[in-house]
């Protein structure tokens, strides 16, 4: 307790025990007085606030001005410069701004040295007497009584029955936000699917141009879409799902598993982009570790592990994309990705 | 007159006031609210930002919609901004740029609807803390309090799809993770998504669904909620400081006219010409530097709007693995397997849910452990609530850990540590941080009481240094006015009470937990001084100005 009070804490009051009584309290000595401020003595200073509160006003109505000077001379119709643009947007700002604050400031100053600061004191009431709690209580019995609600249970559960049924039209009513016009398990299905297919090739992205395996150095890092994205029905959806990371770094480096033996082509290894958290794209590779970090919430994949996750908040592997070379020597797909690509969802198994 | 029972205006404001009321009556409405008393302090002042930053919004909105095209169709940009000419985008990012450039001062407009949110949600935030660390939620208060989370959570929403409107990269990138929540709910949740984004992502449905949701359901609930803040405030009249001449049953204050309607009024147009000055100078949510949405690119380093942002760290403190256990949990029915992504459902539910749970509970959860069923209309000091000021604070450091976290790669990069190390000591944090906030806070608390017994019972310092004949020093201590011992002595102390026998004699398990509590909230609790216990100390001193213990004892 320290060792500023007076004896044990027992015996100081300091630790006060349940049956202390409060009534041994000081009593409240009412408002302090009212100390005068400076204006409500002297004209002289009142009238220099009344001078002020004017000034304060006078740079509003000069803020005014500013912004319609920001508004027609700084700006124009037609092209202006990024510059341009940034002066007459700071100008239109700081326009408003004393516009605005000289008249917040301006009344405020008003109300805090010329009206009165006398402190004025009101009763609270009851928010409602107990005889209104009362009278409110027996007009609803009364209103209950008179429908008969409670003598004829037939009708009451009937109307039970009915209300809680209507709405459920109306919910079904959002059945159709879903614009796809294709059952659940079609869609489900379609989930699971990209663009990615047999024979299908590999092109850089947004260019489009096809990836030879010789291009792919010791290292280095494509960002890839499949060939004919930008015919797809719906690019976008089809660019969520489809785009693949393209890293290559030694065979021996890698720990393949089984099955996937043939999947790489000398050490190039294709990835889905698509975090396997909640779906961001995972843009970083960092070349020494081989690893692969998400941005958003930096789950970390190693490359040399099939992509598996070694931090963050990821539940499972990046999907691989089996690759092989064409007659002409690009990157192609074998086939699509072997599981869904993106984040996890309840059907996905 | 006497007869007729007609008001003879005889003025101006008389004739005018004569023709409106006996038309609408409004005379009641200026005697109810023309000197009603509201009691003034700086923190009041919060709920007053956030009613206006609404305002702000409710106007630069309107202005917006005028020219932004809620529409996913894809069109080429061909607008005044140069390095996108050419480039494809959907309407609304398109039309968002169009603002932006082309129309004279809807960059400004723009801002100033950002900045606004920001500062809407941040007031909200500030307010909710000021009324719970002061008490106010207190009978008669709970249901208002609800009304005010409520709103608060109105406010991430319409944030929230405010955001995402201009179908921009970085917006885009939170819709991404948006979809990716979603489908991590079990059962439901690949359906939500479809039908959130109207097919697979990200679809061309779900900007224009977001746009009726954030200029129409949204403000509407928001304007609802705010009447209904607004007329409890009114019914309840506002809660005051303690203090000399502050009662539980009466308001001291100004009245609303002149001066408390100056102060307010005035203050709109102060708020209004801070975002403006804001809004002019600093730059937010520059799009044409992100781009248009695009699956493929992320930048790194992107930061959410600062209120979403504790959902955000949770979801990357959250570990996929913890050693071998994945917690992707795969459950094979008898249909096939399902996935249950804990992984994401855990932080993206979880810590939320507790903190706005304990939040709407919390005047509940305060009157059954202190058995205090009162009107409080007085606010507590925080220091004189110590176990409510430590609750407070542990779930702010709850909440400002996984704040933090949705920042932790910039905490990496601007102190040069690891990233990794930055995810370890935050998810240490997430469980002990609250726990120390507790501890340290209630001891702060009790030492503050401490030190106001101590004011009270030997005065202030002087900062008076005296020597004694003796070649002592010490410092003068002068005694508190009246007005100053009231405040620090008027609080209401909340005491143990041990587990009560019903009217059987028999002690219930509710009880007993409830007694528990109790006692760790109050077990540790300092007194205010009595009379009796300052005329004891004024004895013990013989001159009271003067602490002279020490000095006495040695020269004994």
């Amino acid at each position: 307790m320290g060792d500023h009070s007076h004896g044990s804490p027992e015996e100081s009051g300091t630790v006060a025990k349940a049956d202390d009584v409060a009534q041994d309290r000081f009593p409240d000595p009412g408002l302090p007085p009212h100390r005068p401020r400076l204006a409500d003595r002297d004209p002289r200073a009142a009238k220099r606030h009344e001078r002020q509160v004017a000034l304060l006003f006078t740079i509003s109505i000069i803020g005014t001005l500013f912004f319609f000077v920001a508004y027609f001379v700084l700006g124009h119709l037609g092209e202006m410069t990024f510059a341009e643009l940034r002066v007459q947007n700071a100008a239109l700002g700081l326009g408003t701004a004393f516009a605005m604050l000289g008249i917040g400031v301006g009344i405020v100053h008003w109300a805090k040295t010329l009206m009165p600061d006398h402190e004025l004191v009101e009763q609270r009431h009851e928010i409602s007497s107990e005889k209104d709690r009362q009278d409110a209580v027996d007009i609803i019995d009364t209103v209950i009584e008179e429908t008969g609600i409670k003598r004829r249970p037939l009708i009451r559960n009937t109307l039970i029955g009915a209300i809680a049924l209507a709405p459920i039209p109306a919910i079904f009513m959002f059945r159709d936000l879903d614009r796809t016009g294709k059952t659940a398990h079609q869609m489900i299905e379609q989930m699971r699917h990209t663009l990615w297919d047999t024979g299908v090739r590999l092109t850089r992205d947004p260019s489009g141009t096809p990836i030879k395996a010789s291009d792919v150095q010791l290292g280095s890092a494509f960002h890839v879409i499949p060939e004919g994205l930008e015919n797809a029905e719906n690019m976008l959806n089809e660019k969520a799902k489809a785009v693949v990371l393209l890293m290559r770094m030694d065979p021996q480096e890698m720990n393949i598993s089984a099955g996937r033996e043939d999947w790489h082509v000398d050490g190039i290894v294709a990835y889905s982009k698509i975090c396997t958290h909640v779906g961001c794209p995972i843009a970083l590779y960092e070349q020494h570790t081989h690893h692969l970090l998400c941005p958003c919430h930096q789950s970390t994949f190693d490359l040399a592990n099939e992509c598996k996750v070694i931090f963050g908040p990821a539940g499972h592997a990046l999907p691989q994309l089996p690759i092989t070379v064409d007659a002409d020597g690009y990157l192609v797909a074998q086939s699509d990705f072997h599981e869904p690509v993106g984040p996890s969802y309840w059907e996905r198994g | 007159m006497a007869t007729t029972n007609e008001y003879t205006p005889s003025t101006t404001t008389g004739r005018l006031a004569n023709f409106v009321d006996s038309r609408v009556g409004a005379s009641g409405m200026v005697k109810e609210f023309g000197r009603k008393i509201f009691p003034d302090h700086w923190s009041f002042m919060f709920g007053e930002v956030a009613l206006y930053t609404f305002v702000l919004l409710l106007l630069s909105g309107t202005f917006l919609t005028f020219f932004f095209d809620p529409s996913m169709t894809h069109v080429t940009y061909n607008g005044s901004y140069v390095p996108l000419k050419g480039i494809g985008m959907s309407a609304a990012m398109a039309s968002t740029m169009d603002i932006s450039f082309d129309v004279r001062g809807g960059l400004f407009m723009r801002q100033v609807h950002h900045w606004s949110a920001l500062l809407f949600v941040a007031s909200l935030s500030v307010h909710m803390l000021r009324v719970f660390f002061t008490g106010a939620f207190r009978r008669p208060r709970e249901l208002n309090w609800v009304v005010g989370g409520v709103l608060l959570i109105m406010g991430l929403a319409a944030g929230f799809t405010g955001y995402s409107l201009p179908d921009d990269l970085l917006s885009g990138n939170g819709l991404r993770i948006i979809d990716g929540v979603m489908k991590a709910l079990p059962i439901v949740g690949t359906y939500l998504s479809m039908f959130f984004f109207g097919g697979e992502f990200p679809g061309v449905h779900v900007i224009p669904r977001l746009y009726s949701l954030h200029i129409m359901i949204v403000p509407a609930v928001i304007i609802l909620l705010l009447v209904i803040h607004l007329f409890m405030v009114v019914t309840h009249k506002h809660t005051q400081y303690p203090g000399p001449g502050r009662t539980n049953d009466n308001v001291v204050g100004f009245p609303v006219g002149p001066v408390y309607a100056a102060k307010a009024g005035g203050f709109f147009f102060i708020v209004f010409g801070i975002v403006a000055f804001i809004s002019g100078l600093f730059q937010i949510n520059p799009i044409w530097n992100y781009g248009p949405y695009d699956p493929s690119p992320v930048s790194a380093g992107t930061q959410p709007d600062w209120y979403i942002g504790f959902v955000d760290g949770a979801l990357r403190l959250m570990p996929g693995y913890l050693g071998n256990f994945s917690f992707e949990w795969i459950i094979p029915f008898p249909w096939g397997d399902n996935t249950l992504v804990l992984s994401v459902l855990l932080p993206a539910l979880v810590p939320a849910g507790v903190l706005f749970m304990v939040m709407f509970a919390w005047p509940w959860i305060e009157r059954w452990v202190t058995k205090d069923n009162r009107e409080h209309h007085l606010l507590d000091r925080p220091r004189n609530a110590p176990f409510r000021t430590a609750m407070g604070a542990a779930g702010v450091v709850f909440y400002c850990v996984m704040w933090a976290a949705a920042s932790s790669d910039l905490i990496a990069t601007h102190f040069h540590v690891a990233l990794n190390d930055v995810t370890y000591w935050l998810r240490i944090l997430f469980f002990l941080g609250p726990i120390f906030a507790f501890w340290i806070t209630r001891r702060i608390c009790l030492s503050l009481q401490r030190k106001d017994r101590e004011i009270v019972l030997h005065g202030r310092e002087a900062g008076i240094i005296q020597m004694s004949p003796e070649g002592g020093f010490s410092e003068k201590h002068e005694e508190v006015d009246v007005y100053k011992r009231f405040l620090l002595t008027s609080y209401n102390d909340n005491k143990y009470i041990p587990a009560q026998p019903d009217a059987a004699g028999h002690v219930s398990g509710s009880e007993k937990r409830r007694a528990a509590l109790s006692k760790f909230f109050f077990e540790d609790r300092v007194a205010p001084v009595t009379p009796s216990e300052l005329e004891a100390a004024h004895a013990a001193h013989g001159h009271h100005e003067v602490e002279g213990e020490k000095q006495d004892s040695i020269e004994k």
